[in-house]
């Protein structure tokens, strides 16, 4: 293998495996130790800047972080880098003074379409910019899907408030219960851009016999869920199914418990195993006393005279053809009527826009969605971007963040005359973190302790109140714990070929088995001699160039703990522990293009 | 010195031994040698040899003396059972302990310093007696403790860190142990594990007194030009007669080497070390031959490696004293001590 080139930007950054994942790219071990020092208001603001809704995002993010955590591959549990996102917003000081101004109005128009997160992050990129930015939402309050689909014992609307006044604080006009109707008309308003980012609005519907029938007691969930936290909608009958498996039906069938619910049921098509809920969110559903029935297949509601009683269930199975692709066919068992009250259809949701004219410049594809390019968020009008689940149908709120800082990106570069295809590449910052012989200006000392759980209220207090908050937090002494978990993957182990001496001193002490000094090859062979074996080929493999004696050293980056103890061992500074920072480039970052430091 | 322990977690795909072991629950505490200390290497050495034998911590007694070397002992078989004596005892504790047990694996671990000086009767009398052992000495030609004085195995003429000349003669511990009777004879580097590794392994195995002279940079006082004893001059004069592979277990040989070059020599306990030739002239039986060949190489500045002599047909103190075959501590009182009846037996047939 060719020497491993550590100064592309990408190479450390995939090593920090929760920001690699992230699709903002949030900073995670940087913030975790701020907060393990208890610099609340710091963690804050680092994702501040870069998830622009930490305390939301604390509480409810879909954390692709936490499955590409290293921890989880070093032993059972990942550290809970989202809990911990909402101890920076719990325990923060008033962090108003140091969030940016609105910039001096630079005469630029930009109308916002939808008020949640991508829009609000459109926003709150380009105002500091001095852009006249104008968000227009059907709702009352800003948020959109954030505050009326997330339930409130999820996320409370101070925690909503707070964080979206901090981007309407910035001088942004909101038109709360202004629905734009036509695209076609406000484009000819003359905006300098527009951003589309309205979601994904509609929810899919189950045509199955009896459905108009027996329609009052039969609600599509997300509407369902938006009229509860309008607080239109305030019981349910006693006997509830939720058909679904996404995040939505566990949120229907915990909202349905609090409203009246008490036999509550959660049905799917799949197997348990392969709904598309989050874990977590599936533990917290049947810790409120809701089973989740599956293999079950709705096909027909059943109804006296239009008054709903119950809904038919065929039985299937899962079965694979040889390409492993998973059909369900019926497993031959008896049909099943179970008999109910209420039903919530969560069954998807779709994106709809029968408010954009199709003749006035922005294609669709076969699908009826927006040709959206994903780099540049841009349609096919050259002014008009998409973001959030308005762009690819239903993601989640962190991908909606990404998005946007993407769109505002491109605007502002599309408004300064500049090419909306190139983007600047990051700023990458490298610094050593050796203090003294053994000292390192972070706790290299591996915590053996496993994941924290996160307190909640007690079940019989959370469901009688609909606005109770279930989870209540870490504490500041169990966010330590916790934070004392991360494994630093920030915190680089940089190699220089040209000090090492070949003594072997870091391949004795790596706890890890991570490093090996052997002939070069290429990666599969290299891979089969490692020192110990090569789990993950996703993992790179660090080559250094030829060392004295002929050979490499090969450091699979897989499960390095980053204890920092092969340059500890190292006797002429061969190894360094370096973090490493990379700022992802947001709308007015202020760095020439193909421009940045690095290693 | 490194303050934090050695993280707990380790590499989720390691293999397993026979007794179903990690290499790594052969670990004993965090070294605290200087950074890069080739005797660090050894203790790696000394861990993987023991777990590819699954060798049952429990059962071994590592011994040693005084110095860097004999530090050691702290950093690996934390499960075993250990001795650090006073310095230059170690052979003489190690005897006395073999004498009581003789089940157990006896490991001594001893330095230049310990066993080329102080030590140097103690070190001859248990390899004459054959003492079933393995004697590693840790070998860096300093006294690093006391921040690098030349030791009696630093060759004369090589130069100290300060630029000073040794004008004595070196002490080579490889040529005494051949002529004192020694049953396995090697020598390695601590920076070649792929030599040092199956070598202690096949040493361990031997029923005997094995002697395993390992030179051993030290990092701090003797790893620089001038040096005889450092990475860069070992590696530029190692002459390796021969490389090992130790196979325990009872599966049977399979070696893809040229014919002739490779030479399969049973040990006692029924395991087996495939010796590969490197130096085709080179006999490892034959104990005058390899004196003849160290001390030729070694007038032209060469370290000569490997195994360098086996006696396959060993034998120990113990069948030369003909001791009871149970270590002393399973014997019940009445056998350990039978009486004055049979005390006064014994006078008789003496008088």
């Amino acid at each position: 293998m060719k020497p491993t080139d550590i100064s592309a930007p990408d190479y450390f950054h995939k090593v920090v495996d929760c920001q690699w994942a992230c699709p903002a790219h949030t900073p995670v071990p940087e913030y975790i130790r701020l907060i393990a020092e208890g610099r609340y208001s710091d963690a804050y603001m680092i994702n501040w800047k870069s998830n622009v809704f930490p305390g939301i995002l604390g509480r409810t993010c879909d954390r692709p972080c936490e499955p590409a955590c290293r921890r989880g591959r070093v032993e059972e549990n990942p550290v809970a880098i989202c809990r911990l996102k909402r101890v920076a917003a719990d325990f923060k000081d008033d962090i108003k003074s140091r969030l940016p101004r609105a910039g001096a109005r630079n005469g630029k128009r930009i109308a916002i379409i939808g008020g949640g997160p991508a829009s609000l992050t459109v926003a709150r990129d380009l105002a500091p910019l001095g852009y006249h930015c104008t968000v227009f939402d059907q709702d009352p309050k800003a948020g959109g899907m954030m505050r009326t689909q997330i339930p409130k014992f999820r996320l409370p609307d101070s925690v909503i408030d707070e964080e979206t006044d901090y981007i309407l604080g910035l001088g942004i006009e909101f038109k709360g219960g202004h629905r734009i109707d036509s695209l076609k008309k406000l484009l000819s308003e003359n905006y300098d851009a527009i951003f589309v980012g309205s979601g994904a609005p509609r929810g899919r519907e189950l045509d199955i016999p009896g459905r108009k029938e027996a329609a009052a007691n039969i609600h599509i969930g997300i509407d369902w869920l938006s009229s509860v936290s309008f607080g239109h909608t305030d019981k349910i009958g006693r006997r509830v199914i939720v058909l679904g498996g996404g995040n939505t039906a566990m949120d229907c069938c915990r909202t349905a418990r609090r409203l009246g619910g008490e036999d509550v049921r959660v049905i799917v098509r799949s197997g348990f195993e392969e709904m598309k809920a989050s874990p977590w969110e599936k533990e917290d559903a049947m810790h409120e006393d809701i089973p989740i029935l599956n293999f079950m297949v709705p096909i027909a509601f059943v109804h006296n005279n239009g008054k709903l009683t119950g809904v038919t269930f065929q039985k299937v199975k899962a079965e694979y053809d040889a390409k492993g692709k998973r059909s369900l066919v019926p497993s031959g068992e008896a049909d099943e009527t179970i008999n109910c009250d209420d039903v919530l259809v969560a069954v998807g949701q779709e994106n709809a826009f029968p408010w954009i004219e199709r003749d006035c410049g922005i294609e669709f594809d076969k699908w009826n969605m927006p040709k959206v390019d994903p780099k540049t968020m841009g349609s096919t009008h050259p002014k008009v971007f998409f973001g959030g689940d308005a762009a690819f149908g239903p993601k989640n709120i962190i991908w909606a963040v990404a998005h946007g800082h993407d769109a505002a990106l491109s605007i502002h570069r599309l408004i300064s005359g500049e090419d909306v295809q190139e983007r600047p590449l990051p700023q990458v910052h490298v610094s050593s973190q050796k203090m003294g012989i053994h000292e390192w200006s972070y706790d290299n000392d591996i915590s053996d302790d496993k994941r924290f759980k996160v307190p909640h209220r007690d079940k019989v207090v959370a469901l009688k109140d609909i606005r109770a908050e279930v989870e209540l937090g870490y504490d500041v002494k169990l966010a330590l714990g916790e934070a004392q978990r991360c494994l630093n993957c920030d915190v680089q182990t940089v190699f220089s070929a040209s000090l090492c001496i070949e003594c072997d001193a870091c391949v004795d002490i790596c706890p890890m088995d991570c490093i090996t000094f052997t002939q070069n090859g290429d990666e599969a062979d290299l891979r089969k001699r490692l020192k110990a074996p090569s789990q993950h080929v996703d993992q790179d493999l660090y080559v250094s160039s030829d060392l004295k004696t002929g050979r490499v050293m090969v450091k699979d980056e897989d499960v390095c703990l980053h204890c920092g103890l092969c340059a500890e061992r190292c006797p002429t500074g061969a190894w360094d522990m370096q973090k490493y920072l990379i700022d992802m480039t947001h709308a007015g970052t202020s760095c020439p293009s193909r421009a940045r430091s690095a290693a | 010195m490194t303050y934090i322990a050695k993280p707990k977690f380790h590499h989720p795909g390691l293999t397993k031994n026979r007794l179903g072991y990690t290499h790594r629950d052969y670990e004993g505490k965090i070294s605290t040698l200087c950074a890069g200390c080739g005797h660090d290497s050894i203790t790696a050495s000394i861990i993987e040899a023991c777990y590819e034998l699954s060798i049952e911590p429990h059962r071994v007694a590592k011994i040693s003396g005084i110095g860097c070397s004999s530090k050691t002992p702290d950093y690996f078989l934390g499960n075993s059972h250990g001795f650090n004596s006073v310095h230059g005892r170690m052979p003489s504790v190690l005897t006395g302990a073999n004498l009581a047990n003789r089940d157990l694996i006896y490991l001594g671990v001893s330095g230049d310093g310990d066993s080329a000086s102080i030590g140097f009767g103690q070190f001859a009398h248990s390899i004459r007696r054959g003492v079933n052992m393995t004697y590693i000495v840790e070998n860096n030609g300093v006294y690093g403790l006391t921040k690098g004085q030349f030791s009696a195995t630093a060759d004369r003429g090589s130069k100290s860190k300060k630029g000073v000349i040794n004008t004595d003669s070196a002490v080579d511990l490889v040529a005494i142990a051949l002529q004192l009777g020694a049953s396995f004879v090697a020598r390695s580097f601590s920076g070649d594990k792929t030599q040092l590794v199956p070598l202690i392994a096949a040493a361990i195995e031997h029923k005997g007194a094995a002697f395993l002279d390992v030179i051993s940079p030290c990092i701090a006082f003797n790893n620089h030009a001038g040096s005889t004893k450092s990475f860069d001059y070992v590696r530029e004069h190692n002459d390796a007669v021969n490389r090992l592979d130790v196979l325990t277990g009872r599966e049977p040989i399979a070696v893809d080497y040229a014919p002739g070059t490779v030479q399969v020599v049973e040990q006692h306990d029924g395991s087996k070390i495939a010796l590969r030739k490197i130096d085709a002239d080179y006999d490892a039986h034959d104990r005058v031959g390899a004196l003849a060949f160290l001390q030729k190489h070694a007038a032209k500045g060469q370290i000569v490696t490997g195994l360098l002599y086996v006696d396959p047909d060993s034998e120990d103190l113990h069948s030369h004293l003909n001791t009871v075959e149970q270590p002393l501590n399973r014997l019940e009182a009445d056998v350990l001590c039978p009486g004055s009846a049979a005390l006064d037996k014994i006078n008789a047939s003496l008088r």
